[in-house]
């Protein structure tokens, strides 16, 4: 018998999927007005559900501190026959930021967002279900399964509200996803005709044992899958598409989009980091000559966006790209300390980019027919407090001290000494930080010192559980730095515990006989007699 | 000489892929729901094909006989299912934009502003 604590692993995947369906039988308010009641006890059950989620979260990530693999084999198949779930350091840490993103969103929405359409919280929950699972399954079909489950929830997500431009911009953002998947699957079934497997641990196994003709197939493959996975990440030049969506959705969906991006980056990490990483033999580091320079080129169009953005979402959405790049060139530095940069550095840009996504929203309410245009408008209801938020997380973007994008951006520019490239990710990252500080520079005046007094500034101030919302993300941004020390410690273990092909596989494949197990594919049809 | 089987199935899904992204690069929602639909069915095919051809080779184990991989074959089943809902979303999401719009122009453009033709 296996305790409840064994089934932990699961739980961030099964909490979210049962949360759904009881909100989906529960039912919605039918659009209107006219039965809220249905609506309120959506939203409570929906924000219990993500309180337990971080409390799991949290709990994972604590036992994954010490080191341990966390291996969950689905109906107790063995690997790498069966589904295995893996949470490591990395899972853990990206299911705890899941949920701290997830949680004040779902409070920020409950408070008007979430009425504006059918089955928000439903959907989120589905959502939910898809980022979890993407982040602690250890087999590559099923993150694309998971990949889909995620998809289809921000699909509709997406469109919560409806309006012209949000159904204008969703048949792109739908149609594109929908090819990337397309590829993805391609990807996939290549690297299985290949190596056999679709297991993570035993592919990194098995991609160095194919060389010759094979290994540019599969290294074909591989380049497939850092397409998909660029584009979900918003990877120049595949991050066209990011602004203009995330600026169309409502700004609680925005927000939960910012871990969106991550999952591409967590997925390019494991694939083409771990698996065609150090020891991927003849296609060992496949990605290295062009991971960096496309990770630059992302950074350096987000920052021109967020210069040019003539309106305070899409700024936001730029500065979103703008951070991937960052996250990605430490990504691309390929080494312990970049990659524990990488990690703390995504974890604070997720945070703060989710926080000003509502912030802004906010903003833009109090500032009559203007809006989010960056321009002058009558004076915002509550300047001080509004003020001092955007300051603190702009900050933080832009990488002042003591703030936490500061931390990172220390990190990644330590790690990159050294490095073949150093001149260039020290050069990038500077300049785009300052340029970053000049975007921001230019919206907070246009927003809080132009003022223009001849028009009435009739707002009222945002409700009390809005603001609650927004600074929750922020000050867990915060927290970042205060607890910098642990946290760092813990990102330079996960690094490490990445780079550990070898415990990884024998924790995943254990019955198998750990790294040294071998089954029987590629598979000849010959009934598995040669092993 | 007769082409082999393989020559035939890969020349197969490679112009049905092609036929899908020709057809996926049109500029009306319902040709593009076609293209994405029949792309679908190349990758299909194409998953299938990954775990090589065999004929007269059934997935089980301990037959004593040549099997087929069954893994290519669970995989493609996933698949279908997941490209038949989004098939489904997508088309009712292209009649909402149609609605909204007044066009089926997938960048939603008037009829009266000179945009790219079918």
């Amino acid at each position: 018998m296996m305790g409840l604590l064994d089934q932990l692993p699961v739980m961030p995947v099964l909490l979210p999927s049962l949360t759904a369906i009881v909100l989906l039988l529960i039912g919605d308010h039918g659009g209107g007005e006219h039965n809220l009641r249905k609506l309120v006890l959506s939203s409570h059950i929906s924000i219990v559900s993500a309180l337990i989620g971080l409390v799991i979260a949290i709990q994972l990530m604590v036992q994954a501190s010490d080191g341990d693999l966390m291996v969950y084999r689905m109906g107790e198949w063995p690997a790498p026959f069966g589904i295995v779930l893996v949470v490591d350091r990395l899972s853990a840490m990206m299911l705890v930021l899941t949920s701290l993103v997830a949680l004040p969103v779902l409070l920020y929405a409950s408070g008007g967002w979430s009425g504006h359409g059918r089955y928000f919280h439903a959907l989120f929950q589905f959502q939910l279900m898809g980022l979890n699972g993407a982040f602690v399954t250890g087999d590559l079909f099923n993150l694309f399964v998971f990949f889909e489950v995620l998809l289809i929830a921000s699909y509709v997500l997406m469109m919560h509200g409806l309006g012209r431009e949000r159904l204008r911009v969703g048949v792109h953002y739908v149609v594109l996803n929908l090819s990337a998947s397309a590829l993805f699957l391609i990807g996939v079934a290549l690297l299985y005709a290949l190596t056999g497997t679709l297991n993570m641990a035993d592919l990194a196994l098995r991609v160095p044992l194919v060389t010759g003709p094979d290994a540019v197939v599969l290294q074909v493959a591989a380049l497939l899958l850092l397409v998909v996975f660029g584009f979900k990440a918003a990877l120049a030049p595949l991050s066209v598409w990011l602004p203009a969506t995330y600026a169309a959705s409502s700004a609680p969906v925005a927000a939960l989009f910012a871990i969106m991006t991550k999952v591409g980056v967590y997925a390019i990490w494991r694939v083409h980091g771990v698996i065609f990483g150090s020891s991927a033999g003849a296609s060992a580091y496949l990605v290295e000559p062009l991971l960096l320079p496309l990770a630059v080129a992302t950074a350096a169009i987000g920052v021109m966006g967020v210069l040019a953005a003539q309106t305070l979402p899409r700024l936001v959405a730029w500065l979103t790209v703008a951070s991937v790049g960052t996250i990605l060139m430490a990504v691309g530095l390929f080494g312990e300390a970049a990659w524990s940069a990488a990690l703390y550095y995504m974890a604070h840009s997720t945070l703060t980019v989710a926080g000003l996504f509502l912030l802004v929203e906010l903003v833009a309410a109090q500032r009559g027919e203007v809006g989010g245009r960056i321009e002058s408008a009558a004076a915002v209801a509550q300047p001080t407090m509004l003020g001092l938020m955007l300051l603190l997380a702009a900050a933080s973007s832009v990488g002042l001290p003591p703030l936490p994008g500061f931390i990172g951006k220390l990190m990644l520019l330590q790690a990159s000494i050294g490095h073949g490239h150093a001149t260039l990710v020290w050069s990038v990252v500077l300049l785009a930080g300052f340029a970053t500080l000049l975007g921001l520079a230019r919206a907070g005046s246009a927003l809080f010192w132009h003022v223009r007094t001849d028009l009435p500034s009739g707002a009222s101030g945002a409700s009390a559980p809005l603001i609650a919302a927004t600074s929750m993300l922020l000050a867990a941004s915060v927290a970042m730095s205060v607890f910098a020390a642990p946290l760092q410690r813990y990102t330079q273990a996960a690094a490490l515990q990445l780079a550990d092909r070898k415990a990884y596989a024998d924790a995943v494949l254990g019955e198998q006989g750990g790294a040294d197990a071998r089954t029987t594919r590629p598979y000849t049809g010959d009934g598995g007699a040669k092993r | 000489m007769m082409p082999s089987m393989e020559f035939l199935v890969a020349t197969g899904i490679g112009w049905i892929a092609a036929c899908g992204i020709w057809l996926m690069l049109r500029g009306r929602t319902f040709p593009v729901v076609l293209g994405l639909t029949v792309l679908g069915y190349a990758v299909n095919v194409f998953i299938f094909a990954m775990g090589r051809l065999w004929s007269n080779a059934p997935p089980i184990v301990g037959s004593g006989q040549p099997i087929a991989d069954p893994l290519p074959q669970a995989l493609v089943l996933t698949a279908i299912v997941i490209g038949f809902a989004t098939t489904g979303f997508v088309i009712e999401l292209a009649l909402r934009s149609r609605y909204e719009s007044d066009t089926d122009h997938v960048d939603g453009k008037p009829e009266d502003q000179p945009g790219p033709t079918t």
